[in-house]
């Protein structure tokens, strides 16, 4: 029992599903706003997108700004799915959210095994360039409604229905990415990280993990993308550009690189931040610009690591000190 | 039995021999010892026999086994591991954690089992731990388990690394320079746990040293390398005597 | 054939501003050895230096001109100072976060202080039409060749022949090693922001004259064309680079061109897919040299 409680990855679930109760609740009994309720549904597929785009950035080390891309194939071929096929509603959720799913991971798998040779900063423009590539073809292909658009993704009804719905992806998307990190997967993955050459030396064949790590994020990308095409209904190419990739990749380092459920806490805010702060809506994206800049530097920086250290011994930032499956074995 | 054996194992890049013709024939259970001045060519022989660079000349083989040409990962699996001159732990990991990577071909569970957390998943996770621990218990290492890998005195730090390429159960160990920034104390020391991973686990040991002492201490046969060709090779008395060896290293 | 001259045209001028900006690039990547992310917004700083110099102010093309390279080449190195040099030894990772820092920054600036509207800028360099031939060939697309050449002359010859260069060539191949041989790093760096983001001044100005419209995100999508230009024709080679920008400039004029209506919203991603490609199969580029990487 004592291991349970010890446990972080479980109290992070409770956590979630208690809100999920909560809100649900407020939805049903329409105690929130349009609005509020607005954002809390558009949180959803943000969530999903960050914590994938964690398994690259935070677990592997590799920075991928072309999430934006399976984000985008999912949501079409899932939200394509819905509008065409006359299934009712929960099914049709279900199973557009599991091609939306399988067309991410199936880019994921290509693009990642492409791009094995390269590492950094070449690996980050490839993948912004597929990016990019992705979303001018979803332009011209017509059956997708070109620059004007898919239209017509069905509704899941009423806003409480659509959230129980939608979270209920984030909290099993939540828990199966959560329990792969703490898995022998999850520890190759992250010794892929630290040190790739004593990886290798182990036995850990890189190439197999780097792209079953994107193969992997880019189903839940897609995923979330389906998420997406159920909230907004109607899809356009410049809903997926290169800026929503940035997006994320804020939501995760925000909320700490290898931190699955920091990741949850940094898109939920960030996604609502344009609400709350809507009189200093301007100010709103320079400040995330100066807080990464800040940020990368205090903890990176070893000067100021030291600083730190010693002013903040037990800090957010500390997070990342055990990672691996010794966390809970219950 | 002939453990590890080398027939003109050679690599140029670029037209330059970083390796040239080596042979080498290392006995089960036998402590070698591969010198010579820096840039002679001694790591580059490490990265030929764990598959990190392709040989261009010649081949090697494992107990028998012909190893050339073939991968990292499943030289691993064959049973060869290695620790690196400069010490590559998995700073951001665990003590155990470190061990328990290195578990990973030898205990699997699928990727279902890892998403969805099937009893699979359990039995092996404990497995592991129970392996990793005995491990780490062997070197001394048990009561600082839960401890940031980088957060280790460099003379353990360097234990750690010892025990994590143990836990790939080979049958050939290379050290690279493993003496490499200790304290006389802390030499001893290694020199000790390398004796005992030696005798404990019959395990033939193949390193590479500047430090004399833990050469002539601990190395039954050496082989004496010079811009990437071999020099003099024998029992280590002997060869530490040769006069063309100790210009080698007096001429540098 | 008067039509694919003047693709040909629209090409070699893309190119040439193409090439002047994957210059600035390739030599902070070469010399510096990180992605400058925000590179291609620090040429959309120029671009809204000269639109307030020249439009806002009225002071005229030269006022503009100076404004431009002087404001690019001090907030290079205002960049460098503050948000990469304190990552010099920082992961990889943690340096090209930054960078997407900065050139987000940038952009949101120019946001808020310029809103999103398109500002256009005509008359900016008013120069003759000359016709060889068939052909028409405007004064402002001389200019942008003759600019970008006469630069990439005296880059070369600054690299190979005077002190400064060729500490930045050594930085470039060791930089532990120049160091040990008592090449001050900080100001070689230093010098070499300078000098690339001088470069993206030029660029802008050059951009302006040609295309007469700026916006917040103009330079950060160029930007990326730019190097995929830098890795196409391979990074660490003047000529390279240069080979890279008119050739991708080419490519996509003549994509734009000649594609059908239905598949022109997909030009874009013909330097994406070049760029790609490219990465995917020689990552060194058409005229660089492959690396052998020593563990």
């Amino acid at each position: 029992m004592k291991k349970l409680l010890k446990s972080k990855s479980l109290i992070f679930t409770s956590v979630l599903i208690v809100l999920y109760i909560l809100i649900s609740v407020l939805m049903f009994e329409g105690k929130l706003t349009r609005s509020q309720q607005a954002i809390l549904l558009k949180m959803c597929s943000s969530i999903i997108l960050a914590m994938s785009l964690n398994l690259v950035v935070g677990s592997l080390g590799e920075l991928s700004l072309g999430h934006a891309g399976f984000f985008c194939v999912g949501a079409y071929a899932g939200g394509y799915f819905a509008v065409n096929a006359n299934l009712p509603l929960p099914l049709v959720f279900v199973i557009a959210l599991i091609i939306g799913g399988i067309t991410g991971a199936l880019f994921g798998f290509f693009i990642s095994s492409t791009i094995l040779r390269l590492r950094g900063d070449y690996l980050a423009i490839v993948t912004l360039a597929y990016g990019e590539l992705i979303r001018s073809f979803v332009k011209i292909i017509p059956a997708l409604g070109g620059t004007r658009g898919l239209i017509g993704v069905p509704s899941l009804g009423a806003r409480g229905k659509q959230f129980l719905y939608m979270f209920a992806v984030v909290i099993v998307s939540f828990i199966l990415i959560s329990n792969f990190t703490r898995s022998r997967h999850g520890r190759a993955i992250n010794s892929i990280r630290d040190n790739a050459i004593a990886a290798q030396s182990i036995g850990i064949n890189i190439n197999r993990y780097k792209v079953m790590t994107f193969t992997i994020s880019a189903f839940f990308a897609g995923m979330a993308g389906v998420v997406f095409a159920f909230f907004k209904s109607n899809l356009e190419p410049s809903d997926f550009t290169y800026n929503l990739s940035i997006e994320a990749l804020l939501m995760v380092v925000f909320g700490g690189m290898g931190n699955l459920f920091g990741s949850v806490v940094a898109a939920a805010a960030i996604t609502a931040l344009p609400e709350i702060l809507r009189d200093a809506e301007e100010y709103r994206l320079l400040i995330y610009a100066i807080s990464l800049i800040l940020l990368m530097i205090f903890t990176s920086n070893p000067k100021l690591v030291e600083l730190r250290k010693r002013i903040m011994p037990k800090t957010l930032f500390a997070g990342r000190r055990k990672e691996g499956a010794t966390d809970d074995n219950a | 039995m002939i453990m590890l054996k080398t027939v003109d194992l050679g690599i140029s890049f670029g037209g330059l021999n970083a390796v040239n013709a080596f042979n080498i024939e290392v006995e089960e259970g036998e402590l070698y010892g591969l010198i010579g001045p820096n840039g002679a060519g001694k790591t580059t022989v490490f990265n030929l026999l764990t598959g990190v660079y392709k040989p261009t000349t010649g081949s090697f083989s494992l107990a028998g086994v012909d190893l050339t040409g073939k991968s990292p990962t499943e030289i691993c699996n064959h049973g060869i591991a290695r620790t690196f001159q400069n010490i590559r732990l998995f700073k951001n990991m665990t003590v155990l954690d470190n061990v328990k990577v290195a578990l990973h071909q030898r205990m699997k569970y699928s990727l279902a089992s890892s998403f969805l957390r099937l009893p699979n998943y359990f039995s092996m996770e404990k497995k592991m731990n129970e392996e990793a621990l005995r491990l780490l218990k062997v070197f001394d290492l048990d009561n600082v388990k839960d401890h940031n890998a980088a957060s280790l005195p460099y003379g353990k730090q360097r234990k750690l690394e010892i025990a994590r390429a143990m836990a790939t159960n080979p049958k050939l160990l290379l050290l690279d320079e493993p003496a490499a920034g200790m304290n006389p104390n802390e030499t001893a020391e290694l020199m000790e746990t390398i004796r005992f991973v030696r005798g404990e686990f019959n395990m033939t040991i193949l390193l590479i040293e500047h430090d004399m002492r833990l050469v002539a201490g601990i190395c039954e046969r050496i082989t004496v390398l010079n811009f990437g060709t071999e020099l003099a090779s024998g029992e280590t008395s002997k060869v530490l005597k040769d006069p063309q060896v100790i210009t080698a290293y007096l001429g540098e | 054939m008067q039509v694919f001259f003047n693709f040909v045209m629209d090409g070699l001028n893309l190119g040439s501003v193409y090439a002047l900006v994957a210059l600035g690039y390739s030599m902070v990547y070469g010399i510096a050895k990180m992605l400058n992310f925000a590179h291609g917004d620090i040429i959309m700083v120029g671009g809204y230096a000269i639109y307030v110099m020249f439009l806002q102010k009225d002071l005229g093309i030269a006022a503009a001109v100076v404004a431009s390279v002087i404001v690019c080449s001090l907030l290079g190195i205002i960049i460098e100072f503050l948000a990469y040099r304190p990552l010099r030894n920082a992961s990889p990772l943690s340096v090209l976060i930054t960078a997407i820092g900065v050139s987000y920054l940038l952009q949101n600036i120019a946001l808020l202080t310029f809103t999103s509207e398109l500002k256009l800028i005509s008359g900016f360099i008013k120069l003759p039409t000359f016709y060889v031939g068939p052909v028409r060939i405007d004064g402002v697309s001389i200019l942008i060749w003759i600019t970008t050449l006469a630069i990439m002359v005296a880059l070369n010859y600054f690299i190979q022949n005077t002190k400064t260069g060729k500490a930045m060539l050594a930085v470039s191949e060791d930089r532990g090693a120049a160091q040990l041989m008592g090449i001050d790093v900080n100001k070689t760096i230093t010098i070499t922001f300078f000098i690339g983001s001088a470069l993206a001044g030029l660029a802008s100005v050059l951009y302006i004259a040609k295309y007469q419209k700026i916006e917040p995100y103009t330079g950060s999508v160029f930007g990326i064309k730019a190097f995929s230009a830098a890795v196409f024709g391979g990074i660490g080679s003047i000529p390279g680079v240069a080979l890279g920008g008119i050739l991708i400039g080419l490519i996509e004029a003549l994509a734009i061109g000649y594609l059908p209506d239905t598949l022109r919203p997909a030009s874009d991603g013909v330097a994406f897919a070049i760029l790609i490609i490219m990465l995917v199969l020689k990552p060194s580029g058409i005229l660089g040299k492959t690396k052998i990487e020593k563990v």
